[in-house]
């Protein structure tokens, strides 16, 4: 089974409010706000760390899941995600133009 | 039903976080408008690391709108760099006001390419002699626009602000019409603001009773003309409980020389990033949580008048006149415009110019020597 990476869309705006992520779209300025699950995928998309160890190592320690079903579910809402133009997902690293911090603070 | 970025607001106020803020990068500016409330010299801007440092505890401190404005952001030489740390590393939702003059297709592109939420560009007429006129450098219209279409065929968000005064008073519909060919958006503001030294002469340039009148009744402009310019009902408890506007509760301002103020609209200095870090000016400035204290209920003169649950009242513009819990005269002209109804401060300045006339009266020369 191939591995999926994910990266931040670097044309998008972040910043943490009161312990939640608002992300406003690079593509019409629509204002979103992550879930807990959502926010960890956001703050682990570095281009290459792969979906599996993210959910291995930070969603199964945060939430008690079984490793597959959440493997399933990470990856529904990773590609939602990307449709909304939030996160970049590929089955390869993806190079990063420079790093963002905003996302974790 | 709430929109996210109202609830957000909300919970913004709720936790003391200034969501959003506006930094001037310069006073600097390669036009010099006339209205203008600005000194174009250069006392000491932020360097650009102090700016790198200001937007880290901007970020830090939960900003998320950053407004990059000026004077004219682009005489900078260190704009893009800066641009591009607040939003690559900072990943602000960053806006820009600037006249365009300075942006060609590379600016454009490389504005694009760091994902600016919209730019905003002063256009004050859609006729070159009468644009040029107010920004005092010819053919400024025409680089403005050119900037405008750069920045469109890259799909960027543009919007046109149009100030409007007595100089193009019958030009904004023209302006309009541009804005609609050009395929962007466009704002019209009557306000015009006192230079930063106090010096009110530039209002003399504001637009009289007529061209507000008139303004407020068009349709194109205000959508139900009858709603728009109807007399609020009478303010009620919750009214007169609510706050003036964002100003020190959700966003504020910093100047090129690191002084935060309430609002750009408001020169009450609160601190300086220099000597204090933003959150600190922010949270326990006795003059931020001085303005925050206000509620509609707290106002000298508005709290009695008719217009106190519908007026655009600025805070600013009235400390401006002397009073930041009084009135703004600008706002009282703006209400009676719309409505046909004097505001308090209107009807009270009225009563003081009847009994300074009659204080004046000289006395008749055969009551002079009568004992008092």
């Amino acid at each position: 089974m191939s591995r999926l990476y994910l990266a931040r869309n670097p044309r998008v705006a972040a910043r943490g409010l009161d312990g939640e992520m608002m992300i406003m779209s690079g593509r019409d300025s629509t204002l979103f706000t992550l879930n807990k699950t959502a926010t960890i995928l956001w703050q682990s998309a570095d281009g290459t760390t792969p979906l599996d160890e993210i959910v291995e190592h930070r969603i199964c320690q945060e939430f008690e899941v079984e490793p597959a079903e959440a493997l399933h579910d990470a990856e529904t809402l990773a590609r939602e995600l990307a449709r909304h133009e939030i996160l970049q997902i590929s089955e390869e690293p993806i190079p990063q133009t420079a790093p963002a911090l905003g996302g974790s603070r | 039903m709430k929109g996210l970025l109202e609830e957000m607001t909300e919970k913004a106020l709720a936790r003391n976080i200034p969501i959003s803020v506006q930094v001037d990068l310069t006073y600097r500016c390669n036009e010099r408008c006339v209205h203008c409330y600005l000194d174009h010299d250069d006392h000491g801007e932020m360097t650009t690391a102090e700016i790198k440092h200001l937007l880290d505890e901007m970020a830090d401190a939960g900003v998320f709108i950053l407004t990059l404005s000026g004077g004219e952001i682009f005489v900078r030489k260190d704009f893009f760099e800066i641009l591009e740390y607040a939003r690559r590393k900072l990943l602000f939702c960053v806006k820009l006001k600037t006249n365009a003059i300075l942006i060609r297709e590379r600016e454009a592109a490389r504005i694009r390419d760091l994902g600016v939420e919209s730019i905003q560009i002063s256009i004050y007429s859609h006729r070159p002699e009468v644009h040029d006129a107010i920004t005092l450098v010819p053919g400024s219209l025409k680089r403005s626009l050119d900037g405008v279409r750069f920045l469109k065929s890259q799909g960027l968000r543009v919007v046109l602000a149009n100030v409007l005064m007595v100089q193009n008073a019958q030009d904004y519909r023209g302006v309009r019409a541009l804005a609609e060919e050009l395929g962007v958006e466009c704002t019209l503001d009557p306000t015009i603001t006192p230079m930063m030294d106090g010096n009110r002469g530039v209002l003399s340039l504001g637009v009289g009773q007529n061209t507000l009148h008139d303004v407020f009744r068009d349709e194109a402009l205000v959508g139900d003309v009858d709603e728009f310019c109807a007399i609020a009902a009478p303010a009620d408890d919750s009214v007169l409980g609510a706050l003036p506007c964002s100003a020190s509760h959700t966003s504020c301002y910093v100047s090129p020389y690191g002084d935060v103020f309430p609002c750009v609209q408001f020169p009450l200095p609160t601190g300086n990033v220099r000597k204090q870090r933003f959150i600190d000016i922010w949270r326990h400035s006795d003059e931020m949580n001085d303005v925050r204290s206000i509620r509609l209920k707290d106002l000298t003169t508005c709290t009695s008048c008719t217009h106190v649950s519908s007026c655009s009242r600025c805070p600013g513009l009235a400390f401006m006149e002397g009073n930041m819990r009084g009135p703004s005269s600008q706002d009282c002209e703006k209400s009676f415009a719309k409505t046909g109804v004097p505001s308090a401060n209107m009807l009270n300045k009225a009563r003081t110019r009847t009994a300074a006339n009659l204080v004046q009266i000289r006395a008749l020369p055969t009551m002079a020597g009568a004992p008092a």
